[in-house]
């Protein structure tokens, strides 16, 4: 705030340093503190302080009633968490299967789909409204939805099924080997769309002189794209790796639906659910919950932090 | 008002001009594309025009003749019983009243933290922005039973809450939508901001402007596109939210419709073509925001990052 850049008067100087005004009068001051104050007093009432108090009843053993009765355990709800919680570990591994499925299969297809929308051709409208549609609706339908999609005596997959003659029915969200694959897929239906209008909105953005440059040194599609497009886009794709660990962290919607409410079912264990169930569940172990909240917490933040990190190392300069 | 708008390298390029008329095979990849997009697309909506196909059915004909099977009949008595009694009206009315305070503060707050981080030198700015995108980014599970402490401890007068608090009240799940994303609009509300040349502040500057004008008569008016794309995807998201009335509202009469849904299937669980059409009926109110912002919605995400 001290050493004010100078302001540069020839418009072609291409001044990398962010012009500051010079006059800032009071009336100026007064305005952008209320403006900065006022959000800046929700975001750390509303959000910043409930984590940092999460963090701290992660410590404690407490039944969520009186206050009073919140008491100090140190580490031993992340021991207990560690070594002798059986739900946690194939939660563990349910979030990374999350991630990697999501990773793998419906980020790459949203942008290979973004990437064939792009073209100038007709009806380019229509298919993207129906890709994007499920990112629309609300969780109530989606789980509906799959609901009377997947249902192992009424449901459309197993209709299909019988009508194909294979003759006995599939139990696709009982099933503890296969709920967490049909959970996946309807999870994957709403995040390619997401997906396709993020790349979609950043590929509107990128210089078609690229494009042209790489057409006329005779390079086919496939390699314009993973040459000169993708690496070009590197802004968006930061995003969209963010937005997809984040979503598979923090999956919770469609598994809360489709599982069928509080309680989480063999084979759909996951962080957030486990989270959900010691804290709104009917016997509340807050400290637990919190516990295992600052472990998703924790990876959480190594995502964001490596997001944050390369996003701003840039403007710091 | 300002047309040295400098992008330099990327021309104007107007919607149905063909990019490049060159390669001769053209029309037949056209075929291709379209057959795989279309096929796509198709397979996308499946799932949704089985449950529209469900809600036209009436359980008696579902019933006796099961899921997979041609119809009988189909109309709309469904729709109409679902919304005679779930009382859906009223839930919608909820819903309308936590969506708009919601994003229209969202949109108001992100705008002037990104006004504030992208076009003033302070020294704290990139701390403060992450401390917003962060804070977006944080599970809501790890903030929840805090939160409800915090809410049965601020008081509301009654005007504002018949529970006199916080808690139970669609203020407080406004305040926490509010608060938990104007991270992500901040986010991508600066990025906006910073590709907006600076010239245009400093020509107000040297006219004399102070700043509250540069912000609502000069950068506001210039946020337009990217507004409309938060508008849609905010809206979207806060409305079918149903994480926080769920943990912080103990009345189902004040729950937003996306959680009263739960009700009706409980209530109805034994007739699913029921629940489909009020399940569908839910999604109009998204599916009409999409629609009527559909055109700006691309255009407006861009926000400069295609820029790299």
């Amino acid at each position: 705030m001290s050493s004010a850049p100078s302001v540069s008067s020839a418009p072609a100087s291409p001044a990398p340093r962010k012009a500051r005004p010079r006059r800032l009068g009071p009336g100026d001051r007064i305005f952008l503190t209320v403006i900065i104050g006022i959000p800046l007093a929700a975001l750390l009432f509303f959000v910043w302080l409930p984590a940092l108090a999460s963090l701290w009843l992660s410590f404690t053993t407490w039944d969520g009633i009186d206050l009073v009765d919140i008491h100090w355990v140190g580490l031993d709800n992340y021991q207990e968490i560690f070594t002798n919680y059986p739900p946690f570990w194939p939660a563990v591994r349910h979030n990374v299967a999350w991630l990697l499925f999501t990773a793998l299969l419906p980020t790459p297809f949203g942008i290979f789909l973004a990437y064939q929308l792009d073209r100038k051709i007709r009806f380019t409208r229509v298919y993207q409204t129906a890709i994007f549609l499920p990112m629309v609706l609300s969780l109530a339908v989606v789980g509906f939805i799959w609901e009377i999609i997947y249902n192992p005596d009424t449901g459309l997959l197993n209709g299909l099924l019988n009508a194909a003659g294979s003759g006995h029915h599939i139990d696709w969200l009982g099933n503890p080997d296969l709920n967490l694959w049909a959970v996946l897929v309807a999870s994957g239906w709403r995040h390619t769309g997401y997906i396709m209008i993020l790349y979609l909105a950043g590929l509107k953005g990128f210089d078609p002189a690229l494009k042209e440059a790489a057409a006329l040194d005779g390079a086919n599609g496939r390699q314009t794209f993973l040459r000169v497009v993708f690496p070009a886009l590197r802004p968006v794709n930061v995003i969209i790796l963010v937005i997809t660990v984040m979503e598979s962290l923090r999956s919770f919607d469609v598994v809360y639906v489709l599982g069928g409410g509080i309680g989480s079912k063999p084979g759909m264990e996951l962080l957030s659910l486990l989270i959900t169930d010691n804290i709104l569940g009917e016997s509340s172990h807050i400290g637990y919950g919190s516990a295992l909240a600052v472990v998703l917490l924790v990876v959480s933040l190594a995502a964001i932090g490596t997001f944050l990190v390369q996003n701003f190392r840039k403007e710091d300069q | 008002m300002t047309t040295t708008v400098p992008r330099p390298a990327s021309r104007p390029r107007t919607r149905r001009e063909p990019q490049q008329p060159k390669t001769s095979s053209r029309p037949r990849r056209q075929t291709g594309r379209h057959l795989m997009l279309g096929g796509i697309a198709l397979l996308w909506l499946v799932p949704l025009l089985w449950a529209m196909y469900t809600s036209l059915r009436p359980y008696s004909d579902t019933a006796k003749h099961g899921y997979l099977s041609w119809p009988h009949s189909l109309g709309f008595d469904n729709f109409t019983d679902a919304w005679d009694q779930s009382g859906m009206p009223h839930f919608f009315w909820n819903s309308v009243l936590i969506t708009v305070p919601s994003v229209l503060f969202t949109l108001l707050f992100s705008s002037a933290v990104a006004f504030f981080v992208s076009r003033f030198d302070f020294r704290w700015n990139i701390v403060l922005l992450m401390l917003f995108t962060a804070g977006n980014l944080l599970p809501a599970q790890v903030l929840v039973t805090p939160l409800y402490r915090l809410y049965l401890l601020v008081p509301l007068p009654q005007w504002m809450s018949d529970s006199l608090l916080l808690y139970n009240s669609a203020w407080g799940i406004i305040a926490i939508h509010i608060a938990y994303q104007s991270g992500f609009c901040t986010f991508l509300l600066s990025n906006y901001m910073k590709t907006i040349p600076k010239e245009i502040s400093e020509a107000a500057l040297v006219d004399g402007a102070p700043v509250w004008r540069q912000f609502f008569q000069i950068i506001l008016p210039l946020c337009r596109p990217a507004f409309a794309a938060l508008a849609t995807l905010e809206s979207i998201w806060i409305y079918n939210d149903f994480f926080w009335p769920l943990a912080l509202i103990e009345t189902g009469d004040k729950r937003p419709v996306t959680s009263a849904l739960a009700n009706l299937q409980g209530a109805y669980f034994t007739n699913p073509n029921l629940i489909a059409a009020g399940a569908l009926m839910t999604a109009i109110p998204t599916l009409l925001v999409y629609f009527a912002l559909q055109r700006q919605f691309i255009s407006g995400l861009t926000i400069g990052s295609g820029k790299g």
